[in-house]
């Protein structure tokens, strides 16, 4: 694993490496020349593919993709895998939604409970990995299970339905919508905030693993958990930390979720976990955890984003959708495992 | 950890403290409260004894419509006196299993659907023979009298869809999408393609992950920016309405969004005219009769239908009936 230094140590020991090499060893390469090469295809294959407006809703599909992409991609960094993201997105909107309306309380006080709610059961999921040592496949899946019965539990139960009630008359309403759901106009383009939200996090999720100890943490419990404790890594809290950096973004969807549609069904969020997991994948993490990095989860999820909707810009049969987007990804992926190889060889 | 739980206790307090002053003085629940006030809350109306009927479905979990079906099936066992059991399964084996174990429960009355009918055939016919009397409800109707139920009471897809149809002549629609959020399901198909049979214009599927909302809006945007002359937009279910209004907002189109099925939202839309038309098979109705029929059945030995389908549907519903149904589907019942 190479990390970027800029500083030239003058030093025989140390292996000098050209520009072009470095850049060949980056892990999300293989799937930077993937995705052109499926911006290319659908530039040619879809018309109006191209223009402003459709490249923008390329991008929002991706940066809801993608929110969930970077934590998820740190977290199988780190060696771990959770498959309770996809429906946590879906409880934590329905948190925010039910206390709001239930309390008769400022939009923004749900947005609040909503938060440490979600953190805690991404905590929750940390503790029981650190703590019993079982699988995290176990540990999530039994998350996975109990919150999508709690989402339709706790709604009906509470609701008297299995859809929240509206929340968009409320106090609060308009500025959380802002921040989490608004229009921007950027020259003359509509931009979703959802892509600043995801810029933003793959800024900081870079930041965190390439220039801070707790990114070479991350990369050293995930590459070997018994190496990183002997030499005084943190392990556990660690990993708690990566399970309530999954919870985070997490909850930015489920608040984006909540505040742009306003009511929340809570039967929503199965299977989206395997989304996010495969734009990881795609973006070069390895599911053995140790390798990988958040812009490559950035280019999955725009790879993701590109191609399901690509396919219908080039309005394509719809009954072949789903064939061609599996053939799509595995293309992507082999294509990403080949130049990833090819660069390793020439290290 | 001990300096955590501290950290978590005092957010909460926190949280609470500030949520008992920050109140939003419009919306809530206070609203829903103050609305509710004279609502009345039903009781037996009949002294018959108190049987037991089962309805098991082959709905998802968290699923709207059926939870309309299910809140008019159990204000009718109310009245009815009647001990309600409800079970779903969207495995149509699982749902064929709850049906032997609804049998074996000796229940007085079966209310079933029939999604899957081959997978059905051998349950039903085995409540048949334990003399316990099935109606089947919302999908079968084809099947409902071959398997010996007594009748079936729901909407026929096909229909519906045609109804569509012809409301888009109606409205001089050329070009309309319908937005399928279930890949796979029949009933979705026979809707477009009812649809598709009685619409003068051209008609187009898509196809999205019914699951995750962003995904059908995008999808929808991207396609409607794709085929500029879409000038409407039919969507299979009243959630997926709302979405297909951002996407026209976000793709600055022009297409009138329909779509099967009620609910609060809808209803308003359509009465501040956002949504065209929806059409509605009143799942509610579909609950309720079946079972008011088993026990009419029970009682007096009646049987609506003569053998054939009872429709609930398909009913037009536009703007000029929507501000008087606002009311009901606030409350769960349309």
């Amino acid at each position: 694993m190479s990390t970027a230094t800029d500083e030239k140590l003058l030093d025989e020991r140390i292996l000098q490496t050209s520009p072009l090499r470095k850049l060949l060893t980056r892990p999300e390469l293989g799937s930077v020349v993937g995705a052109l090469a499926v911006f290319v295809f659908f530039a040619v294959a879809a018309d109006g593919f191209l223009r402003a407006s459709s490249l923008s809703t390329v991008l929002y599909a991706s940066s809801t993709i993608g929110i969930m992409a970077v934590p998820v991609a740190l977290l199988m960094i780190g060696g771990e895998f959770d498959l309770s993201v996809g429906v946590l997105v879906t409880s934590s909107a329905l948190v925010s939604s039910m206390f709001s309306y239930q309390m008769t309380a400022n939009t923004w006080v749900g947005v609040g409970v909503s938060l440490l709610v979600t953190l805690a059961v991404g905590a929750f999921n940390g503790f029981m990995l650190t703590r019993t040592k079982l699988p995290s496949f176990i540990i999530t899946l039994g998350t996975f299970l109990m919150l999508t019965g709690m989402n339709l539990g706790f709604t009906k139960l509470i609701d008297g339905t299995v859809s929240t009630k509206t929340i968009a008359d409320m106090e609060g309403f308009p500025s959380a919508h802002a921040v989490f759901a608004s229009t921007l106009t950027l020259g003359g383009v509509d931009v979703k905030v959802t892509i600043l939200w995801w810029l933003g996090l793959v800024a900081l999720a870079s930041w965190i693993l390439l220039r801070t100890r707790t990114g070479n943490w991350i990369f050293a419990v995930g590459g070997n958990e018994d190496a990183a404790r002997a030499v005084g890594v943190p392990v556990a809290r660690t990993k708690i930390g990566l399970y309530m950096g999954v919870a985070f973004g997490a909850w930015i969807s489920g608040q984006h979720l909540l505040f742009s549609f306003d009511a929340v069904q809570s039967g929503e969020g199965v299977g989206n976990e395997l989304i996010y997991i495969i734009a990881a994948v795609i973006g070069g993490c390895l599911i053995t955890g140790g390798y990988g990095s958040a812009v490559g989860s950035a280019v999955g999820a725009l790879l993701f984003g590109m191609t399901s909707k690509g396919i219908v810009f080039a309005e394509w049969n719809p009954d072949w959708f789903k064939f061609f987007l599996g053939a799509m990804l595995l293309l992507a992926t082999l294509l990403n495992a080949w130049v990833r190889k090819r660069a390793e060889a020439t290290k | 950890m001990a300096r955590f739980r501290t950290w978590v206790g005092i957010a909460l307090a926190g949280a609470l403290s500030v949520s008992l002053a920050a109140c939003s003085s419009t919306g809530g629940k206070r609203a829903e409260d103050a609305r509710k006030a004279a609502a009345a809350q039903g009781r037996a109306a009949v002294n018959t004894p108190r049987w037991t009927f089962a309805m098991i479905t082959h709905s998802g979990d968290g699923d709207t419509f059926w939870d309309i079906v299910q809140s008019g099936a159990k204000q009718a066992a109310v009245k009815d006196n009647i001990n309600f059991l409800y079970s779903h399964d969207d495995e149509a084996q699982q749902q064929a299993q709850l049906v032997d174990a609804a049998v074996d429960k000796k229940v007085d009355g079966i209310i079933v659907t029939l999604a899957k009918p081959d997978a059905l055939k051998a349950a039903v016919a085995r409540a048949e023979k334990a003399g316990i009397p099935v109606i089947t409800v919302n999908s079968g109707s084809g099947e409902s009298k071959a398997f010996g139920a007594l009748t079936h009471i729901g909407q026929d897809e096909t229909v519906a869809g045609e109804a569509v149809g012809d409301e888009l002549n109606k409205r001089g629609r050329k070009k309309a999408l319908c937005v399928l959020h279930e890949q796979g399901n029949v009933g979705h198909e026979q809707r477009c393609d009812g649809v598709a049979k009685t619409f003068r214009g051209t008609l187009r599927k898509l196809y999205v992950n019914g699951t995750n909302m962003p995904d059908v809006q995008s999808a929808v945007e991207a396609k409607l920016q794709a085929d500029r002359s879409i000038d409407s937009v039919v969507t299979l279910g009243a959630p997926y309405a709302d979405t297909a209004v951002k996407a026209r907002t976000d793709a600055g189109s022009k297409a009138e969004i329909d779509t099967f099925d009620l609910n609060a939202k809808v209803a308003a839309s359509l009465e501040d005219g956002t949504l065209g038309f929806a059409v509605d098979q009143q799942p509610y109705l579909q609950g309720y009769q079946a079972v008011d029929l088993l026990w009419l059945y029970k009682y007096n030995g009646d049987v609506l239908g003569g053998g054939r389908p009872v429709l609930t549907g398909p009913q037009i519903v536009t703007k000029d009936q929507a501000s008087a149904l606002a009311e009901y589907t606030d409350r769960g019942t349309r």
